[in-house]
């Protein structure tokens, strides 16, 4: 248990210390202060309720989308596709909002649009399944090229058929529209947190019982670790494969709510902003688990709207560097870690890892 | 006449994908991912904007090499040293040059945009004097020969190949897998620098975000020529011709201008799937445990 723990700990750890490193050498290259800029990184998003709220606009965002890639790898899959099954799943919803009739109270149209957004994002995420399973296509680079697909598809459809003249956006949606945090406590005013934050501790709490309380999960998880031995089990893989994109690409698409039901009440060219591509990270960062995800997606997002906050003092693209710094620190980190532990304690790390 | 015209404007389309898409072949035939191909791009088209402005085109040309060269180097201590996942270091150093060359561009040229006006090689033109003109352009006719005579008639290229289909077997014929992957890796920085020059030398200054998935539609010609430098030679200048096409008929409105964007990743997509003769990728691909 314990060795086990210090190999969940140590690589975040070690992640978090070189990102500092990184982030003191680039302050003080801009001739400010490491300290002045990371209180103020504190300030601007744990210190007051809109910086908070902001937080947890974009942790909800970042939870979703990093749900769609932890499943997915816990099937053994590298769903990159995460940016174009959120807004897949955000325009998804969207257009159903412009169809339903104006005034409809928000629990009675939500399944339409959580299913509209589900099935928007499910359609990106099975093509890649699809093909890794009839094909043996690599879902690595069918993802990447469905997100430039469908990002242009999108933007052809906005463009031409469902843009507000002169924006790049849909027309607003006149069911349905939830709460802000805002709404109800007057603290938040102006943050982009919204009551869609509920429905992402619902689907985590969701996905952690599906993963590990239900056969089908455990299918999931006995492909990722070990496909021939799974196949050999009984488990159909390919099957597992494509299901488990579909699944993961809902996921992102729900996600898309966030912005389009509970923020804007419009889908917006771009309104994903990377959230996809962070997403591994916070899969990453998170080790694939439900709880882990949300953690990192909670660092993730205190790391992008703080970048806003320091802007004063330093560039803001400071926090991309960052984020990308504690990505490969960490991608670089686990397996080091892993080699390390069983090299001091061969036979209790050993079965830790097993 | 118009003829001419098309043809030098794919020529100048290609160039950055026949640069970027040697690297490609390179890195990939010894067993390595080449997702970061965009992110050395966009770091060496700043550095060599950086080195043109202080000193002149043939000192940019060299530190745009040298910038896609460190950035490979990462890649390498990440994937080659420590073995970490190449999928995830891949598209890190892809968002890593975008915040660091943003974070550069105010720090040294106090703008969010852009670089000043930098000197290039020639003037602005589009025909074919003016590519002539570009010693890049030659450069870049040559990549993909050279990589192929470095594949296919060179020992290293043996080795390279072997490499990237069995590390095991390769290894246990006295190749050095480690070293053979870091020069790989080199190499194919050095190539998508050459890229990255070529952008910001040809646009006179560097922009943020110049690359604009540059670097993926390399991988796409990668893959789409099936890991083959005459064929992945076709791809690119597929694919430029295809832009060309599609910005010289912009008027006619005949095809939206974002299908014409799909064109290389739906090709690539089809090309995996298998649809006519399967792409099969070198087998050792993206396993950085030998």
């Amino acid at each position: 248990m314990r060795a086990k723990l210090e190999e969940a700990l140590l690589p975040p750890i070690v992640a978090l210390l070189i990102a500092l490193i990184v982030g003191d050498v680039l302050i003080l290259s801009f001739g400010q202060s490491p300290a002045a800029v990371f209180r103020l990184l504190l300030e601007g998003t744990w210190g007051n309720a809109y910086g908070f709220g902001q937080v947890l606009y974009k942790a909800t965002m970042l939870t979703f989308t990093g749900l769609a890639v932890g499943l997915a790898l816990r099937a053994g899959l590298f769903n990159i596709g995460a940016e174009s099954q959120l807004a897949a799943g955000g325009f998804a919803a969207a257009l159903v909002g412009l169809v339903l009739p104006a005034g409809l109270p928000a629990l009675l149209v939500l399944p339409a649009y959580v299913l509209a957004a589900a099935v928007g994002g499910g359609a990106v995420g099975i093509v890649p399944g699809v093909l890794k399973a009839r094909f043996g296509a690599h879902e690595v680079i069918t993802t990447i090229m469905l997100n430039f697909i469908v990002l242009a598809l999108l933007n052809y459809l906005i463009a031409e058929r469902f843009s507000v003249h002169d924006t790049l956006h849909t027309a607003e949606i006149k069911s349905g529209a939830l709460p802000r945090l805002a709404d109800v406590f007057p603290a938040f005013h102006g943050s982009a947190a919204n009551t869609v934050l509920f429905l992402g501790v619902l689907v985590v709490a969701a996905l952690w019982w599906f993963l590990f309380r239900t056969r089908a999960g455990f299918e999931l998880r006995a492909v990722g670790l070990q496909p021939r031995a799974a196949e050999y089990g009984g488990v159909r893989v390919g099957r597992v494969w494509w299901t488990s994109m579909a699944l993961a690409g809902a996921v992102a698409g729900i996600g898309g709510l966030n912005y389009v039901l509970g923020y804007k009440r419009y889908y917006e060219e771009g309104f994903g902003a990377g959230a996809g591509f962070l997403g591994i990270a916070v899969a990453l960062v998170g080790r694939n688990h439900p709880v882990g995800i949300v953690i990192a997606a909670v660092l993730f997002a205190t790391l992008s709207q703080g970048g806003l906050a320091v802007n004063a003092l330093v560039p803001k693209q400071m926090v991309d560097v960052l984020q990308a710094v504690v990505i490969i620190s960490m991608a670089t980190a686990v397996p080091e870690v892993r080699r390390a532990l069983l090299a001091i304690r061969p036979a209790a790390s050993a079965k830790a890892t097993a | 006449m118009m003829i001419f015209g098309f043809l030098a404007q794919t020529l100048r389309i290609a160039m950055p994908y026949l640069f970027a898409s040697s690297g490609g072949v390179i890195s990939e035939r010894a067993g390595m991912i080449a997702l970061t191909l965009e992110g050395y791009m966009l770091i060496a088209a700043f550095t060599a904007a950086l080195g043109s402005h202080y000193a002149g085109p043939w000192v940019g040309l060299l530190t745009g090499v040298a910038g896609g060269v460190a950035a490979a180097l990462l890649y390498g201590v990440c994937c080659i040293r420590y073995r970490a996942n190449q999928v995830v270091v891949g598209i890190a150093i892809n968002l890593f040059a975008i915040g660091i060359t943003r974070f550069f561009l105010r720090l040294i040229f106090d703008s969010s945009s852009n670089s000043p006006r930098i000197a290039g090689f020639t003037e602005t033109g589009t025909g074919f004097a003016a590519l002539a003109l570009n010693p890049l352009v030659w450069l870049g006719l040559l990549s993909l020969p050279a990589v192929g005579w470095i594949l296919f008639r060179t020992p290293f290229g043996l080795r390279l190949r072997a490499v990237g289909e069995h590390p095991g077997a390769a290894l246990s014929v006295g190749v050095p897998v480690q070293r053979v992957r870091w020069i790989a890796v080199a190499i194919s920085g050095a190539f998508a620098g050459l890229g990255g020059a070529y952008l910001a030398l040809d646009q006179h200054q560097f922009t943020d975000g110049m690359t604009a998935g540059r670097g993926f539609i390399a991988i796409a010609a990668t893959i789409f020529g099936r890991w083959h430098p005459r064929l992945v030679a076709i791809a690119c200048v597929l694919f430029a011709g295809a832009e060309t096409l599609q910005i010289q008929l912009q008027g006619a409105q005949l095809v939206p201008s974002q299908f014409v964007e799909m064109i290389p990743y739906v090709l690539t997509i089809v090309a995996l799937a298998g649809v006519v003769g399967r792409a099969v990728p070198p087998a050792a691909l993206g396993k950085s445990e030998v």
